[in-house]
């Protein structure tokens, strides 16, 4: 049963949503309204999964004494303190002025933000040390790299302005620019429409299989 | 500048220097930050989703609008969290196979109509007009260029992804040009990817140097 | 462990400099500009030398100079002149065909990582319909997005021309919030947008927002914006609002996202594209606000010009490291 039920619970689902996209009627509608309904509150249930899984091992963590069980106290911490500020604001938490909007503003997004930022760092020092043009297929992806790079900055029609502008017979077809947005718009978008296909087929066919049972991956062992 | 933003200021600062500090090696200072940012995000999602969703959506859509089906939604996600406790985690399948049978069932439709039929449609455009219903010969010398190369490049990146035949002969070939396809297609990412990368350092130091050094005009 | 603590208190020590001692913005007029921009380019020429001659620099200095090319700028006053891309014209277009009064939708699909591409392009957009009288209706499906519009409307707000328009919330613009459920919700939407925003933002009840009075799901609205940094964003868009329910949709992407976006853009399924801190200074431009967009492109290009000077020094260090071992090869065989 601990399978069966779940199989059967997929299975519906599944078709259900199939079946409203082509027939958005009674009583396909009232399902699909309820559905989502469902599947927003799950979600945010999910969600709360994570954070009170993060709070159970970093618990279990300080309880042990385990190796830098001092910052998972300061994630306890950090969670406690967000939530309590939270819950004490009410519906109006994040309002402009409020604890909420404070942390928002002056710790997750510094914190956040900076995370990202710094793969900068790390893509310029792989650029470096290992795109190379090692063979044509390569030499393929770095040069429309190049193109795209210097002609999304305006510093690459400016370069080649300034061959023009000393008398250099260079037409405007092949500014940095102008060969930059055909590559997005062209071949870029043929690859990514080959891509895009590839992907939403192979989607359509895991997911006929998971509606149909033959996938059950998802529903785990026993 | 009133205390808070000052102080506020201050402590940005501080945590974005802590992360930044990560490009001198791990050290104690970063992994502060990065133990502030793991604890007070996770606090951030759970409020943010009892709020907006908990309570605005299923308890007043319970108790006050009498949208009594919610309650099935509900116990579904109590269901959920069950996970945490070893003993009936295997209840938690249930919510589960509910997520995982809409997905399916609305990536089944969705992908196959947005990303496979309108494609295959904006694909295999009339080559000598500028678009459906246009006159004939209304399209310019380059855009009917384009439109080959649009078709031709899509059409060859897919033969391609076709790992059923064997890239031989001229199948092999067409595969050939399929993967020059790709090639433009993954250096053209990868410009964006560093022009993404860079944009968001920029962002950090504009703070840095504008919001909480004063140096920038 | 005492090295780190050194070097702390180095950066408090610089910082409090910094903070207390210059307290003028520094400006470096175009000739001390261009003499720093000649020392860096000097520099990559003697880092060019030292790669080919097998002597790669460490990852610290490659770190060094993005560094410089990002924050240098910021001092400098060189303007460049910015270039309109079809992708933005053709947004731009769609937006100049709305009538005053029509009700925008835009979704917030971010968070504060891919906030300097995407907030201006946010600022830039609340600026072009608040004085062009449209009305806006924010959501999100990120649960940081609908905080960024916040502060994205008040930077709009506080541009002279807008301010002098007394917007009103509830009744020009009002902020939906966010909800859990990622495609779900934008589906659920096609018939009830109640269901899924049962409160605004900072929790008054839909039904006593004035502004969505006659507002019940997509087909009252004339327009729909997406700013996306993932999932769930533009894609997702496409595939229910627009495919499913006919809406009308401009998206701005993080420059990551974009070039998947493309497809969608020559399709016809969205009516334009802003791709990046790029497309956000293209849409300044057009839209004719002086932004952080247009401010931040000098950084943007330095370090566009630094990645590609560090990738033609990589390949060159290759290919005549490459030659230069066969040589050495060919005299070892000789001998």
């Amino acid at each position: 049963m601990r399978r069966e039920i779940p199989m059967f619970i997929t299975a519906v689902v599944g078709v259900v949503f199939v079946i409203q996209y082509f027939i958005p009627h009674w009583p396909f509608n009232q399902m699909n309204a309820w559905f989502s309904d469902w599947f927003s509150i799950i979600s945010a249930c999910a969600i709360w999964l994570g954070a009170l899984n993060l709070m159970k091992i970093s618990a279990n963590k300080v309880y042990r004494k385990k190796k830098e069980w001092g910052y998972s106290a300061v994630i306890i911490a950090c969670f406690a303190i967000t939530v309590f500020i939270g819950f004490k604001g009410g519906e109006s938490f994040r309002e402009a002025g409020t604890g909420f909007d404070w942390i928002y503003r002056f710790a997750y997004i510094p914190l956040s933000a900076t995370m990202f930022a710094l793969l900068a760092f790390f893509v310029a020092s792989a650029s470096y040390r290992a795109f190379r043009a090692r063979n044509f297929e390569a030499t393929l992806l770095l040069l429309a790299a190049f193109f795209v790079m210097f002609g999304r900055v305006p510093v690459g029609d400016a370069v080649v302005g300034w061959f023009q502008n000393i008398g250099l017979p260079v037409p405007d077809a092949i500014m940095p620019s102008n060969i930059a947005t055909w590559i997005m718009n062209v071949i870029n978008a043929a690859g990514q429409r080959a891509i895009m296909i590839g992907i939403a087929l192979g989607i359509v066919s895991t997911s006929l299989r998971i509606i149909l049972g033959i996938e059950r991956a998802h529903l785990g062992g026993d | 500048m009133e205390m808070s933003e000052l102080i506020g200021i201050w402590l940005g600062a501080f945590l974005t220097l802590g992360i930044i500090s990560f490009l001198y090696g791990d050290n104690p200072w970063y992994k502060l930050c990065e133990a502030i940012f793991v604890g007070s995000s996770a606090g951030y999602w759970f409020i943010t989703l009892f709020w907006d969703n908990i309570y605005s959506k299923f308890y007043v859509g319970v108790t006050q609008d009498g949208n009594y089906m919610l309650l099935v939604g509900g116990v579904l996600g109590f269901l959920m969290l069950m996970r945490l406790i070893s003993k009936i985690g295997w209840i938690s399948r249930w919510p589960l196979a509910f997520v995982v049978g809409a997905i399916a069932g609305f990536y089944l439709i969705n992908y196959f109509s947005s990303n496979v039929m309108y494609q295959v449609n904006a694909t295999i455009m009339p080559l000598f007009g500028s678009g459906y219903g246009d006159p004939i010969f209304s399209a310019s010398f380059g855009n009917v260029i384009n439109k080959i190369i649009i078709a031709g490049g899509t059409f060859t990146g897919l033969v391609y992804f076709f790992f059923s035949k064997e890239h031989k002969g001229a199948f092999g070939a067409t595969a050939k040009v399929g993967i020059w396809v790709i090639m433009l297609t993954f250096g053209a990412s990868f410009g964006y990817t560093v022009m993404s990368r860079m944009s968001l350092l920029i962002g950090r130091m504009d703070f840095i140097f504008g919001d909480w050094l004063g140096l920038i005009k | 462990m005492k090295k780190e603590w050194l070097v702390y208190l180095g950066i408090l020590i610089v910082s409090l400099i910094l903070f207390f001692v210059v307290t003028e913005p520094i400006t470096f007029s175009p000739t001390v500009s261009f003499i720093i921009i000649g020392l860096i380019l000097l520099a990559i020429v003697y880092i060019f030398v030292r790669t080919i001659q097998g002597n790669y620099v460490g990852r610290q200095t490659v770190f060094l100079f993005v560094g410089i090319s990002v924050i240098l700028p910021f001092f400098m006053t060189i303007t460049q002149p910015i270039k309109l891309s079809p992708e933005v014209g053709s947004l731009y277009t769609a937006l100049g065909e709305l009538q005053p009064g029509s009700k925008v939708l835009i979704s917030f699909d971010y968070d504060p990582p891919s906030a300097p591409e995407l907030q201006p392009m946010a600022e830039t957009f609340f600026y072009y319909c608040f004085k062009n009288d449209l009305k806006v209706l924010i959501m999100g499906l990120w649960p940081q997005g609908p905080q960024q519009a916040d502060l994205a409307i008040q930077k709009a707000l506080e541009q002279p021309d807008i301010a002098a328009k007394n917007i009103e919330y509830g009744v020009d613009y009002i902020n939906l919030g966010f909800q859990a459920g990622n495609e779900f919700v934008i589906q659920r939407m096609g018939s009830s947008f109640k269901s899924m925003f049962p409160t605004d933002f900072y929790g008054t009840p839909y039904d006593s927002l004035p502004l969505v009075d006659g507002i019940s799901n997509f087909s009252n609205i004339d327009f729909s914006m997406n700013l996306s940094a993932g999932y769930p964003g533009t894609i997702e868009w496409v595939q229910v609002a627009v495919d499913r329910y006919g809406v009308k949709l401009g998206a701005g992407n993080t420059a990551v996202q974009a070039p998947q976006v493309y497809p969608y853009l020559n399709s016809g399924q969205i009516k334009g594209l802003l791709g990046g801190l790029n497309g956000a200074a293209e849409f300044e431009k057009v839209v004719g606000v002086i932004g952080k967009g247009t401010k931040f492109m000098v950084s943007q290009s330095a370090a566009h010009v630094i990645v590609i000077a560090f990738i033609i020094i990589g390949n060159a260090a290759f290919f005549l490291g490459d030659k230069r071992k066969k040589s050495k090869a060919a005299e070892k065989k000789e001998a």
